[in-house]
Parts: C-alpha cells; sequence; structure tokens
C-alpha cells in the first residue's frame, strides 16, 4: 500500500511551492534565508516528484480527489507516466535555473530593490506548471494557466524598465487573450456536456452532436495553441521574450510553452481521440518548423534567435502529436522533454555569452573560444544537441518522430518528413553561425565588436608581463578574469542542466520505455479514466 | 434548456465591443476590451448553467430540480477573481509604460525594425575574402611578404577597422607597447 501514500501526497507537488513562495516573501528582508527556503522548497519538491513517477512508472495512472467530494464533482488530480515525467523535468530544470539566478544576484549584489519578489514569484510559477500537469479537470487546468502565467507576468516585466514593459504589454495582452478564449471553450464545454472533468468528458464529449465536437475541440486547441506558440499563433513570443533576464527567459523558454503542448497532448487523445483534425494540425506542425526556423536565421541577437528556434522546435512536437501513432508520441514524449533541458541550457549560456562579452549580438561578439573554452563547450554540447546531430538525444527524439511519419506513409507525412529533416538543417545552420561568429572568430575580426572584447581578447594574446592596458575595470577587461566576470554558480548551474541534457541519451533506453509505456496508456485512454472515476475509494484527500 | 434572451444580447454586445476595443492600438482601450470580454465570458457561462433556481443549500424535502447549477457560479467566481487580478497588473503596466514614454500606445519592438531593415549584404558571409590556395597559411606569408594583392587588402580592412577600434580604447597603455603590438599584429594579418 506504500504506492498510495505516493498519490496521496500529489497535491502538494503544488502546495509546497505556493507555501514556500509565501515564507520567500515573508523573508524578503534577509536574502541568504530567502535563498536557502526557496532552494529547499524545490528540492523537496523535486524528490516528492521523483517520488510520484516512480509510481506512476509501476502502477500506471492514479488520481487523488480533493476535498473528498465524488469524481466528476470535486477537483481531482491525476498522475501518469506522462504528467509525472513533465512534473519531474520541469522540476529539476527550474531548481537549476534558480540555482543559475541566486548565483547572478550573488555576483552583481542585487539584494534590496525590486528583485527581492523575484524568488517568491518564481515559486509561484512552479506551482502554476506543476498544477497544470497534475490537473484532473479543464478548470483546474485553467486555474493552473492563470497561476503560472500571472506569475511569468510579473518575472518578466522584472525592474519595469523600458523594454520589458513594451515586451511585457505585448506579452500580457497576448496570455489574457487567450486565457478567456479558454475559458470561453470550458463554458461551452460545460453547456454541451454538463462537466468539466476530462475523464468525465471523455466519455461524455463522445455523445454530443459531431459539428459542437468540432467547434470545442477548435476553441480548446486554439486556446492552447497561443500558450504552446504554434505557428499563425506564435509571433508573440520572439517578440516578448529575449527582452527578460537570462534565468527569467530561460525557465519560460523550457516550461511554459511545453505546458501548451502538455495541454494540446491531452486534448488530442483523451478528450477528442480520432484525430479528426490531423491533417490540420500537420500542416500547422510543417508551418511552425519551417517559418520559425527562417525566422532565427535572420536574427542577430543570439537570445532572439533561440526564441525562435524554439517556436520551431514546438513544430516536431505537433508533427508527433498529429501523427498519432503510439511510436510518434513515445517520441513526443521524449522530445519534449529532451526539448525542455535543452533550450533552456542555450538560454542559460546566451545569458552567460552575454556576461562574457558585453552583448548578445552575435555580430558583434568573437574570440569567445579563446577567452573562456568552458563556455565554448557548455554552448557546444546544447547546440548540437538542439541540432539533433548523433548521439545527443534530439537525434534519438527526431529518429522517433520521422519513424511515426514513415510508418503514417501518407504524401502529407512524406512532406513533414522533408520539412522536419530541412528544419534540422538549417537549426545546424543557426547554431554554427553562432558558433563560428562568436566563439571561432577573432574579436577584431567583427564587423561592430564590443569594445570589451576587442581588450580582452588583447589581453589574452599578451604575455603575462603584468602590463594590463586598461585598469578602470579589472574583472571585464581582463583576459584572465574568467571567474570574476561568469560566477562558479551560473557556470555550474549550466553545466549541470548541459549533462542533464547528455543524460538523456545515456538513459535513453529506460526513458523510452517510459514514454513508450506513457503513450500506450494516453493511446488506451481507460486507465486514466479509471483512475479518476474508480478513485472515490482510494480518496478521501486531505 | 430555456436561455434566457436578454443575457444573451447583453453577452453579445460585451463580445462586439470587448473585440473592437482589443483591436486598437491605444493600451487603455485594450485594457477595456479585455474587461468587456472577461465580463462577457462570464455571463457566457453562467448561461451554461441552465435556468434559475433556489440557492443550492441542501434542505430536506425539496425536489433537485428545484436548485441552480452551483458548479458554474462557482467557476465565475473563480473568473472574476482571475480577471481581477490580472487587470490591476494591466493598469500597473500601462501606467508604467506611460510614466516611461509618456504616450498610451503600444510601441514597436526596435529589434524586430532592425532585422526587418537589414541589408542583404552579410559582412561576415558575403564580403570577399581571400582564397587560400594552399593547405598551410604560413607559407603564404612567408613568400608574399611585402605583396599586396587586391584580395588581401580585402580582407585586412575588416581587422584593420577592429583594430583602429581596438586602439584608441588602448589609450591608457603606454605609446611604445601599442605600436609594437600593432606592428607585430598587422604582420600577422597579411
Amino acid at each position: 500500500m506504500d504506492d498510495l501514500a505516493a498519490i496521496d501526497v500529489a497535491p502538494l507537488a503544488v502546495l509546497l511551492p505556493i507555501l514556500g513562495a509565501a515564507l520567500a516573501f515573508v523573508l524578503r528582508r534577509h536574502p541568504l534565508a530567502q535563498r536557502t527556503a526557496t532552494i529547499g522548497t524545490l528540492c523537496l519538491t523535486l524528490a516528492l516528484e521523483s517520488w510520484l513517477l516512480v509510481s506512476a512508472w509501476r502502477h500506471g495512472a492514479q488520481a487523488v480527489v480533493i476535498g473528498g467530494w465524488a469524481p466528476p464533482f470535486g477537483i481531482s488530480m491525476v498522475v501518469d507516466e506522462f504528467s509525472a515525467l513533465m512534473l519531474v523535468v520541469s522540476t529539476a530544470v527550474s531548481l537549476t535555473v534558480l540555482l543559475y539566478a541566486t548565483g547572478q544576484g550573488m555576483a552583481d549584489g542585487d539584494e534590496d530593490g525590486p528583485i527581492s519578489v523575484f524568488h517568491p514569484a518564481y515559486l509561484i510559477l512552479v506551482a502554476g506548471v506543476s498544477n497544470a500537469f497534475l490537473a484532473g479537470d479543464l478548470f483546474n487546468l485553467y486555474v493552473g494557466f492563470e497561476i503560472l502565467l500571472t506569475a511569468s507576468y510579473v518575472l518578466l516585466t522584472l525592474g519595469g524598465t523600458t523594454a520589458r514593459i513594451r515586451a511585457g504589454v505585448t506579452y500580457v495582452v497576448v496570455s489574457v487573450v487567450s486565457s478567456i478564449l479558454f475559458l470561453l471553450a470550458i463554458g461551452l464545454v460545460y453547456a454541451a456536456t454538463g462537466t468539466v472533468n476530462m475523464a468525465d468528458l471523455a466519455g461524455k464529449l463522445a455523445e454530443i452532436d459531431p459539428g459542437t465536437q468540432q467547434i470545442l475541440h477548435v476553441m480548446l486547441l486554439v486556446a492552447f495553441g497561443v500558450k504552446a506558440a504554434v505557428f499563425p499563433l506564435s509571433f508573440w513570443l520572439p517578440d516578448s521574450y529575449p527582452t527578460a533576464p537570462a534565468p527569467v527567459t530561460a525557465v519560460f523558454a523550457g516550461l511554459l510553452t511545453k505546458v501548451g503542448v502538455y495541454a494540446i497532448i491531452r486534448t488530442e487523445t483523451l478528450l477528442f481521440p480520432g484525430g479528426r483534425l490531423n491533417t490540420a494540425l500537420l500542416v500547422v506542425a510543417l508551418l511552425t518548423m519551417l517559418v520559425g526556423i527562417l525566422g532565427a536565421l535572420a536574427q542577430a541577437d543570439f537570445k532572439r534567435m533561440l526564441s525562435f528556434t524554439l517556436t520551431s522546435h514546438i513544430g516536431y512536437m505537433m508533427f508527433g502529436v498529429a501523427t498519432g501513432s503510439a511510436v510518434a508520441l513515445a517520441a513526443t514524449v521524449y522530445y519534449v522533454a529532451h526539448h525542455i533541458i535543452v533550450q533552456t541550457s542555450l538560454f542559460l549560456v546566451a545569458g552567460l555569452m552575454e556576461r562574457r562579452g558585453g552583448t548578445s549580438n552575435v555580430d558583434r561578439l568573437g574570440s569567445l573560444a579563446k577567452l573562456s573554452p568552458v563556455l565554448a563547450v557548455l554552448f557546444f554540447i546544447p547546440a548540437m544537441n538542439l541540432a539533433g546531430i548523433p548521439p545527443f538525444s534530439g537525434f534519438l527524439g527526431k529518429v522517433g518522430l520521422l519513424r511515426g511519419g514513415v510508418d503514417l506513409g501518407t504524401p502529407l507525412a512524406w512532406v513533414l518528413l522533408a520539412g522536419a529533416l530541412v528544419t534540422s538543417l538549417l537549426t545546424l545552420l543557426a547554431v554554427a553561425r553562432v558558433w563560428n561568429r562568436a566563439f571561432w572568430r577573432r574579436a577584431e575580426d567583427a564587423e561592430d565588436a564590443d569594445p570589451i572584447l576587442l581588450i580582452a581578447a588583447e589581453e589574452a594574446r599578451r604575455p603575462a608581463t603584468g602590463t594590463t592596458g586598461v585598469k578602470t575595470q579589472p574583472h571585464r577587461l581582463s583576459g584572465r578574469g574568467d571567474a570574476a566576470v561568469l560566477p562558479p554558480t551560473m557556470v555550474f548551474a549550466t553545466g549541470v542542466l548541459v549533462a542533464l541534457g547528455v543524460a538523456l541519451t545515456i538513459f535513453a533506453g529506460p526513458l523510452f520505455d517510459l514514454a513508450d509505456q506513457a503513450s500506450q496508456q494516453m493511446l488506451e485512454r481507460t486507465p486514466y479514466i479509471e483512475a479518476v472515476l474508480g478513485a472515490s475509494e482510494t480518496g478521501g484527500g486531505r | 434548456m430555456s436561455v434566457n434572451m436578454t443575457l444573451l444580447i447583453v453577452m453579445g454586445v460585451l463580445f462586439a465591443a470587448g473585440i473592437y476595443l482589443l483591436l486598437e492600438r491605444s493600451l487603455t482601450r485594450v485594457l477595456l476590451g479585455i474587461i468587456l470580454v472577461g465580463n462577457g465570458v462570464n455571463l457566457l457561462i453562467l448561461a451554461a448553467g441552465g435556468r434559475s433556481g433556489l440557492a443550492p443549500l441542501y434542505e430536506a424535502g425539496t425536489p433537485a430540480e428545484d436548485y441552480a447549477d452551483p458548479l458554474p457560479q462557482a467557476l465565475i467566481l473563480t473568473a472574476i477573481v482571475i480577471t481581477f487580478a490580472v487587470t490591476a497588473f494591466l493598469l500597473a503596466m500601462i501606467y508604467r509604460s506611460w510614466v516611461i514614454a509618456r504616450r498610451d500606445e503600444l510601441t514597436d519592438d526596435a529589434e524586430d525594425r532592425r532585422v526587418a531593415s537589414k541589408d542583404t549584404f552579410d559582412f561576415e558571409e558575403d564580403s570577399e575574402v581571400e582564397l587560400e590556395t594552399s593547405e598551410f597559411p604560413a607559407d603564404i606569408d612567408d613568400e608574399g611578404e611585402g605583396v599586396h594583392t587586391e584580395e588581401s587588402r580585402r580582407a585586412a580592412a575588416a581587422r584593420v577597422a577592429g583594430e583602429r577600434l581596438a586602439s584608441e580604447l588602448r589609450q591608457a597603455s603606454s605609446e611604445e607597447s601599442a605600436g609594437t603590438n600593432n606592428k607585430r599584429r598587422n604582420r600577422k594579418a597579411r
């Protein structure tokens, strides 16, 4: 019966970060205590979610009913392989990004000021993400979305500078409109079926008029599509993400869009199985991939380029969802986990590059490989991973997706296969360009190199005779001042995340087993439905 | 299920006016649009709850059909709170935007404009570079010492431009060391 205990504490995955946020808010005058509390909370949450994952892996989908209300009426939280995997990956990534942010905060000494709101808001964000992954009914999913979005509004506009406010307005308005659309869809779903519980809906939606079904289906997909940044609805993302502080952009890129993808996967497998909109989704996936990566190629700013590759690679996940077979869905699950880790680590590296080179504009960077070999390694591994070079996890995930496409075998699927390969190649081109410019070429060869880099490169080349050129800013300008500009904590956190990305390859076997199991359970649907609707006796809750 | 006609009409007006305002470029109007559409959705959920009835407090002997559906009301309550919080945040942000820019308008992304207006010529990729005929560039250096071809001039121009900037910034260092350095690097550049 020990596994029953695991599911019974599932709500703590949401509650712990919220309580931690309250604690962090109280401790805002004591930065050290605040950091300890935040990191401690996330560690606890991660441990709890790992337990949930093990339990879900052994016993399949389980549900807990909160407040003792019988399943279709009360709030239920469901853990199956997919949601447990997402929980663990997202919290692990949040934890490393938090370490990175803490390192940055300590290095820059920004204890006072509006930054003290960072830690509580960050924990609320994690709580929202966990809630969205655990939600067993549509309305709780909406609440999860709202929690994470509201926290993200605060994080995105941290400090309230001109650029962040400008980006924040676009982001908030688009997010609010998509949330309203989602709420509208929930209202209509309730009007049509009389329930918002997803397990209950799985049965009841099939009974209503096909036309109504299609309207509800499309409305939900559009609402989630905005959050997941799927092609025609993705233009807000590269506009708003790059201006935020590096750790914030990193965690947004890793988690927020994936929550949208998660919701789309649930909609497609649990609520509206059968894939009536698959052809449309395939076209959307193709356009998402191509338009995104072409946008990435046009960018000079590294962070903007990464934002575009982010939207582009959402297309791969849509491809997997739209293919609809167990193989493709398993690959999608694996790919989502891979993409969370890799995209986040690249954004963290972008933050480090900006610190080292003074700018994130690749046209103005150079010599970084010589100035900071560690940074070069940290960039190179996730970059190749993103482009899908074997043996990295990006390659494994893409092979799985392509196999799903080959199995499908329709002409459109072949077009998508070609599109996916082209996107992969163009991604390689985009990251190789960054590598050539920022890391390999000499700073002097840059069109308009950042002065900091020029002097640092000069210092590095000159023999160490002690004749330092400029003495006003010794840390920034010294070629050997790596440790001063790049705090060890930040480099360590990035390193952990990069290592996690490599671990996805090393443990690809068990992970694919898990993903296979998850996708089969999702396609079968009965385990999920039975877990919720037959859960009254395990419930009782808290 | 009968639906209250007044409710429907009010809802339609709220949606129409709200969407119209959302499409404006002025931020306060966008905010008003969000408020109107948000309330329209709340009415929709209320309508989704079906006919009105008794307050859903259990009383022995009352048949179940007499009660109103309590779930939509709970949903609306949550939605109202969320919309309220988001509206407050947006209002603060619009005010901040006004304080910074003195304009109640959505501004363009500067970087986006820059990328859009970028020249098709890319310095790094499209500039002409010397064709390397040897595997060992150092050999050319030895043989071609002092000989300037058109290509090598053009290729070196970039470096010179970079160096000029670098030397300007190296003013604090002694004139002597900077001079020798430049000479050494110029030779390398060829």
